[in-house]
């Protein structure tokens, strides 16, 4: 164990998740590549359409094929390439060691089930097989996500929770076979602020007790900051930047970066007017010889929409993929 | 402030739960609850809040898309409230919407001329060619073209669905638009782009807008008085600026607390309040908030406080809390400097954004 803890926990190389449609092949994810470290929460932001959801499924193996296929890189999960496992190993690791939260908890919830029953399957299916053994480990599991009085509301149905209460079970059902590894697509995204805050309290403190590793996507640069310690920002497919969250809101270098955080507006301050990224994604299938971004970007020479911008590494942990950066040198 | 456009007084909508044979009203959800505010022209009201605490049911009953249970609404000095169904409907001319999912608010069947064509001429705005040239004039104000008129809404993204639906409310020149989460759909960037549409719009024409939004960054942003609901009640209400400064209401003070912000590290040490809203079927004795409330005491159980004047700047702030003064004299973080790199390439981006705007 101990010679390993500098190993990432996940490595993703270079990985391409295509889908083949009638309007030609789109590449969803198209060479991306990040690393996520044990016991840190790694954050992956972009707008809609940028790759990330697909990217976490991708690591999942949960992409639908045929229309999808891998076309190409490598999930290394503790060094071990799973996109190489048979269907059954790769069951026996989703919902074990690698458990996953998505943002709809109504519809991952099975309604006709109790949520004990769901819990109590997932850890009867990793090896638990005394049946009250595995009851205990749902009511554990229900009281360290919170849940008040655990030992009645195992027996209730999806339908009989609060939003808040059903993110929380989905929590406690990904985490009940001690993951070391927890995706989470978007796991606040439906939920109110004062029960966001809550949940994002909830997995920093669970990341700290049990020393899981977080994947965590989302859209909100709010909730990167407050729960992330490295950050992999993606646009149209590829990643554009990455960096330690403290250094990515301390200097971000790259244009559609920095787009984004102009367009949130502050709660701290008012802005007379918000700065807008203007035009949209470029559609996946349109292939590009250049930059993806150089369409929207201000600073774009006839460079940056001849040849592709590699992720040059700037610093420690630190890449950015821009012709252009670090910006303020280019300004005359 | 002049005469109000938008007058609203203890407007109360709660909806009977019927259960038994008979199908007797057993209970009712106490969806909103003697809500007073108004709006004056050209300004915007922002009403925030979470999920069920009557913001929407407070829109929609203001344009009597839901038939209130009491209570006035008042828009330039004529009580829509008390208008017959005849009249209603030429009185809407004047009061539109713009709603959150600007996929179910736009008929897949219509084209986006047809979409806008139909509000002119139902209220006789123009006709023929005048109407035509006005479908053409409404597209270019919301930043759309000519040739996106014969297209359908699935032809567009959300953010240019969310431009038709505004150029239709527009179409009637109103005086007042309630935009009920206008932008909680949209991607940031084009977030942006929409509250940037609005506010311009607001400059353009004057409207008022009653602004729905559970985004306190975005409010604080378009608003100049804001309105914060909690289980069908208004808790506190002030301008924009004193209530982000100085919160006299524990839930106001929560939500700004809960808001993520993008600074690294702001969520420690954060006190947060527990548990989830209440249902609106059975809301608590006295203060409904006095369950989750980091204060409450014994008479917060007991009674509920009124909606009262605080001492303030503008002397137009209030808050429902018997605790008020003390929550206010806890100040809210100040305004946190951007760093300094990133300050100086927001800069560049910015000025190069400009200079290729003014390029064309």
């Amino acid at each position: 164990m101990t010679d390993q803890t500098d190993a990432p926990l996940l490595e993703v190389r270079d990985l391409q998740v295509h889908f083949d449609t009638e309007g030609g092949t789109f590449r969803a994810v198209d060479g991306v590549s990040f690393s996520v470290r044990r016991g840190a929460t790694l954050g992956i932001v972009g707008e809609s359409g940028c790759g990330k959801s697909v990217t976490s499924l991708g690591v999942m193996r949960l992409i639908p094929r045929p229309p999808g296929r891998y076309a190409g890189g490598e999930v290394l999960f503790e060094g071990k390439d799973i996109l190489k496992l048979s269907e059954g190993e790769m069951r026996k690791l989703r919902g074990g060691r690698m458990g996953m939260i998505f943002q709809e908890p109504m519809t991952s919830l099975n309604p006709v089930y109790t949520i004990g029953d769901q819990i109590i399957e997932s850890l009867r299916a990793h090896g638990w097989k005394d049946k009250a053994k595995a009851r205990a480990r749902a009511i554990e599991m229900l009281d360290l996500v919170r849940l008040p009085s655990p030992e009645t509301r195992v027996d209730d149905f999806p339908h009989q929770l609060s939003g808040g209460q059903r993110q929380r079970v989905m929590i406690a059902l990904a985490l009940a076979n001690d993951p070391e590894l927890l995706i989470a697509d978007e796991p606040t995204t439906a939920l109110d602020v004062t029960i966001q805050a809550q949940i994002l309290e909830l997995m920093r403190d669970l990341r700290e007790r049990t020393g899981s590793a977080i994947v965590l996507i989302t859209h909100d640069l709010g909730v990167v900051a407050e729960t992330c310690d490295d950050v992999v920002v993606m646009y149209a497919g590829k990643v554009v930047e990455k960096a330690p969250v403290a250094d990515l809101f301390a200097s971000a270098q790259h244009p559609y970066t920095l787009g984004l955080m102009a367009a949130v507006p502050r709660l701290d301050a008012r802005t007379d007017r918000l700065e807008t990224i203007p035009g949209s994604v470029p559609p996946p299938y349109l292939q590009l010889p250049g930059c993806r971004f150089a369409g929207r970007c201000p600073l774009a020479t006839d460079h940056c929409r001849a040849a592709p911008p590699p992720l040059r590494e700037i610093g420690p942990g630190r890449a950015v993929a821009c012709w252009r950066a670090p910006i303020e040198e280019v300004a005359a | 402030m002049s005469a109000p456009v938008l007058d609203v007084r203890n407007l109360t909508k709660h909806f009977p739960i019927k259960s038994g044979i008979f199908k007797r009203s057993t209970a009712a959800v106490q969806a909103v609850t003697d809500v007073s505010f108004s709006v004056g022209a050209g300004e915007t009201l922002a009403i925030v809040g979470e999920s069920g605490c009557g913001k929407s049911t407070t829109g929609r009953a203001l344009l009597r898309l839901l038939e209130p249970d009491s209570g006035q609404v008042t828009l330039d000095g004529e009580e829509i409230t008390a208008l017959p169904a005849a009249r209603m409907q030429a009185a809407r001319r004047h009061m539109q919407m713009v709603f959150q999912d600007p996929f179910g608010s736009l008929n897949p069947r219509m084209t986006v001329r047809e979409t806008l064509m139909e509000p002119i001429l139902l209220h006789r705005v123009a006709s023929g060619a005048a109407a035509d040239k006005m479908v053409s004039e409404l597209l270019k104000t919301v930043g759309l073209n000519d040739y996106h008129a014969e297209r359908y809404p699935h032809e567009f993204s959300g953010g240019q669905r969310q431009r038709i639906c505004i150029a239709r409310a527009l179409a009637t020149r109103p005086r007042l638009i309630v935009c009920d989460e206008p932008v909680s759909a949209l991607d940031v960037s084009v977030q942006a782009q929409i509250v940037n549409l609005l506010q311009d719009l607001q400059k353009q024409f004057g409207m008022a807008y009653v602004f729905i939004s559970h985004d306190l960054a975005v409010v604080r942003h378009i608003a100049k008085r804001v309105a914060v609901m909690y289980l069908g009640r208004i808790v506190e209400e002030a301008p924009a600026e004193e209530i982000f400064a100085t919160p006299r209401h524990p839930y106001t003070r929560a939500l700004i607390e809960a808001a993520p912000k993008p600074v690294p590290g702001a969520a420690e040490g954060r006190e947060m309040v527990a548990g989830d809203a209440p249902s609106a079927l059975r809301p608590p004795s006295g203060c409904a908030f006095h369950p989750r409330c980091p204060l409450a005491q014994d008479i917060c159980k007991r009674e509920r406080p009124e909606l009262r004047p605080m001492p303030s700047a503008s002397g137009t702030a209030a808050a429902a809390c018997h605790f008020a003064e003390t929550v206010a004299a806890m100040p809210t973080e100040a305004t946190r400097p951007t760093p300094e790199l990133l300050a100086r390439r927001l800069a560049v981006l910015a000025e190069a954004r400009a200079a290729q705007a003014a390029a064309g």
